[in-house]
């Protein structure tokens, strides 16, 4: 289990947990819940924003937030 | 008898829910506000069919009724507010086809407010070649509800949606989500104390203060005592009751909507790679800003010079057609140079907003704001700040109301206040006049100079908005941590019908708010101009005509020291001649002092000042730049100097001159504080800097 914000770019995974109880309810909106599949799809130059695709939603967020959401990498198939 | 019948719109952002609106209701709409607020309301009418008319209100877009902004509050406003005028009969809930689950969740929620619901799945066309099969019926069943496949870009599905809309009898209106599911103790409590009431609407009621603002609450219960509990369980059952609803809409979807991912031809992954690459997104980026300004400052020249001539045809057609006298004079002095002072920005205003409307249709917009955000957010500033930072060159009004979707409120209120340092157009008639005076049309290697001068100011002006925005990024405080959350839509080609309503309606109003006012201070200013207190204005003729008695004088060169003298003598004389001593340091003298004063109000009346005043002066036909080029000072030497024009270019970079700003700015952040701060802050640097630019140039 990882911070989003340390998982390599294109991998696969799975929300596992959301460690902060001030995570924007419109992220959780979106689709951002534990149990969910996410990749992370590009990263902006600088290394921030991430741009994710959450279940169908593809969406961009910052990674002071990114470090609050916990990932488990799904192995590749 | 033929019955009306309120619709509501709502539906994500980017769900094509305006091109819905734009296909029931064609050119049959109208744009005001909320009163009190600046959030857009748009309302129009259709023929549902022969007995049924609709009254169809477009709402602002949302991801949920958990509101968290101004624009997203309306809509909870309104449906909790029964005896509201404009409360729906029925409700469209719009959504995009390919994010039909994230769509359902605002869904979900307006069907449990007990309004009957219609879901419209939009952007059908799209379905086939995304692998996308739905069972309708079934969907139609499991919802509860009217489901309609539309397709605004091949018009199907709309006259089916107006025949269900007319059925809204027929449509059940049985909530999705027990709310008891969500934490049992809690809402059992809450029904025990509230017999009567939805539960659902009790909990809206209750969290929506806890997250952004007060519902007008009359006609709702006291729900006091439910918010003891703390603001973070409130926040927690807030979760639970969106994971409750996605498993709701998960179960429903696994019977009723199916995607063959093998089918799928996806254009977003080729595009993304090229518009958010490290260095061509950048470069793609920079070549559309590139176009955007060569539309507005060369392309937009060729129908602004027809529409200046024009006035000043229209003015002289009107001094000739009508008896000369004092109405006359209004109309030709005042009105109709004030008129064509507004009509000129039409074209500039115009190409703005065809480029910014299509940028944010097509889905590019949100990959700049990708790109920018960690650049900006060194200066307190967000990559959503993008899109009001280039509005602004066009007039720092919408630039201000563009500002709305920027969550964190540091960064949002750091954009409002820089914003009016980019170079807005109003700018613009002063500059050219200004350059053209004292640069000289030269080229080296190629380059024009006075070309270069406005480049300059543009940097100028742009570079200040970022150095002022670092330095409020340091003394402000931040209330709340940074919520920065962008959608990334699908890439669609643009529909012409909403870039050509969004230009019209967008330049449309642009023309009637900031007309309103620059026609009021024309107006005002001839009136100030030719009227004057006490005997020195009322006699000037006896005056002047006794003091060169002695002296051998022509008959025109008599005439114009009487004008001049007139001038001096007027309200506005007076005016300027009072802040004189103040502007002298800056090498102005008091007709530019009056040009200053009139441009606090719009900057664009400077040269419309300008040419009243030497227009009352003399009636030769004279343009206005060869009467600037011909003022001299006491001693003889020209008043537009090098010196001069540098120092009044510079004060007009950085002034804050423009009430239309200030109110917007007022009504944005709901305080006369930061509006206060604009205008004073920005003039003092406007004043130093003028100050200093003449005493070395000088």
């Amino acid at each position: 289990m990882l911070p989003l914000d340390q998982l390599a770019l294109g991998q696969k995974a799975i929300i596992e947990s959301i460690e902060t109880d001030f995570l924007p309810l419109k992220l959780i909106e979106m689709g951002c819940l534990p149990g969910n599949e996410i990749s992370l799809l590009y990263i902006a130059p600088f290394r921030d924003p991430l741009y994710l695709k959450i279940d169908e939603a593809h969406l961009a967020i910052r990674k002071e937030v990114a470090r609050y959401i916990m990932v488990k990498p799904l192995m590749d198939d | 008898m033929i019955k009306n019948i309120n619709v509501a719109l709502i539906g994500n952002p980017n769900t094509g829910k305006t091109s819905v609106f734009n296909a029931l209701t064609g050119l049959n709409q109208k744009v005001g506000n909320y009163p009190g607020i600046t959030v857009e309301k748009k309302h129009g009418s259709c023929r549902l069919d022969r007995l049924t008319k609709a009254r169809i209100l477009d709402l602002p877009g949302t991801y949920s009724l958990n509101a968290s902004s101004m624009d997203e509050s309306v809509v909870v406003e309104l449906l909790l507010n029964k005896n509201d005028p404009d409360f729906p009969d029925v409700a469209v809930v719009v959504t995009d086809v390919e994010n039909l689950k994230r769509n359902l969740l605002l869904f979900t929620q307006i069907k449990d407010l007990e309004i009957p619901t219609v879901l419209v799945i939009n952007m059908s066309d799209q379905m086939p070649r995304k692998g996308i099969k739905i069972d309708r019926e079934k969907l139609e069943e499991r919802l509860n509800t009217r489901v309609v496949l539309v397709s605004t870009r091949q018009n199907s599905g709309v006259d089916e949606l107006k025949q269900i809309l007319v059925d809204y009898p027929s449509i059940s209106t049985t909530p999705i989500l027990d709310p008891n599911s969500i934490d049992q103790n809690y809402f059992e409590g809450l029904s025990k104390a509230f017999p009567n009431q939805s539960l659902y609407k009790l909990w809206l009621v209750i969290t929506q203060d806890v997250n952004f603002t007060k519902l007008e609450r009359q006609k709702v219960p006291d729900t006091a005592q439910f918010k003891t509990q703390s603001k973070s369980y409130l926040k927690k059952l807030q979760q639970r009751e969106t994971i409750k609803r996605y498993q709701t809409i998960n179960t429903i979807l696994k019977e009723t909507y199916h995607v063959n991912r093998n089918e799928a031809k996806d254009l977003r992954s080729k595009l993304d790679n090229l518009l958010i690459h490290k260095f061509w997104g950048y470069i793609i980026f920079f070549l559309i800003l590139l176009t955007i300004f060569q539309a507005i400052f060369d392309w937009s020249s060729v129908p602004m010079d027809f529409i200046d001539a024009s006035f000043a045809h229209l003015s002289e057609w009107t001094k000739t057609k009508m008896p000369a006298g004092i109405l006359t004079d209004l109309l030709t002095e005042g009105v109709i140079p004030g008129l064509g002072g507004i009509v000129i920005f039409i074209p500039q205003i115009a190409f703005l907003f065809l480029f910014i409307s299509v940028l944010e249709e097509t889905g590019y917009m949100s990959r700049v704001v990708f790109l920018m955000d960690r650049g900006l957010r060194k200066f307190g500033l967000s990559g959503k700040s993008v899109v009001p930072l280039i509005s602004g060159t066009a007039c720092a009004i919408p630039a201000v109301m563009a500002t709305r979707n920027i969550e964190n409120w540091k960064e949002r209120l750091i954009t409002i206040l820089v914003v009016p340092f980019t170079t807005c157009s109003a700018r613009l008639p002063v500059y050219m006049i200004l350059i053209s005076l004292v640069v000289p049309n030269d080229r080296w290697l190629g380059i024009n100079y006075q070309g270069l001068t406005l480049m300059g100011l543009y940097l100028i002006g742009f570079l200040m908005a970022i150095l002022s925005a670092s330095l409020l990024n340091r003394f402000l405080k931040s209330p709340n941590k940074s919520y920065f959350v962008v959608e990334m839509p699908n890439y669609k080609l643009p529909l012409l019908k909403n870039v050509a309503l969004t230009v019209w309606e967008k330049t449309r109003s642009f023309v009637v708010e900031a007309g309103k006012i620059i026609l009021a201070i024309s107006i005002l200013l001839w009136f100030m101009a030719s009227f004057g207190p006490g005997n020195n204005f009322s006699n000037a003729e006896e005056i002047v005509t006794q003091k060169y008695a002695s002296q051998p004088i022509n008959e025109m060169e008599l005439e114009k020291k009487i004008a001049s003298f007139k001038l001096e003598n007027s309200y506005i004389g007076i005016l300027g001649k009072s802040i004189e001593p103040l502007i002298r340091p800056l090498g102005y003298d008091w007709k530019i002092g009056i040009a200053l004063i009139s441009s606090f109000a719009a900057r664009e009346v400077f040269v419309a000042t300008l040419a009243t005043i030497y227009s009352v002066e003399s009636d030769a036909e004279e343009t206005i730049k060869s009467r600037m080029a011909g003022e001299v000072r006491s001693d003889g030497s020209k008043l537009f100097n090098w010196a001069t024009g540098i120092s009044l270019m510079l004060f007009y970079a950085f002034a804050m001159q423009c009430m239309s700003t200030l109110a917007i700015v007022k009504k944005e952040t709901n305080s006369w504080k930061w509006p206060m701060l604009q205008l004073f802050s920005m003039t003092i640097i406007a004043y130093l800097v003028a100050f200093m630019a003449y005493q070395i140039l000088k």
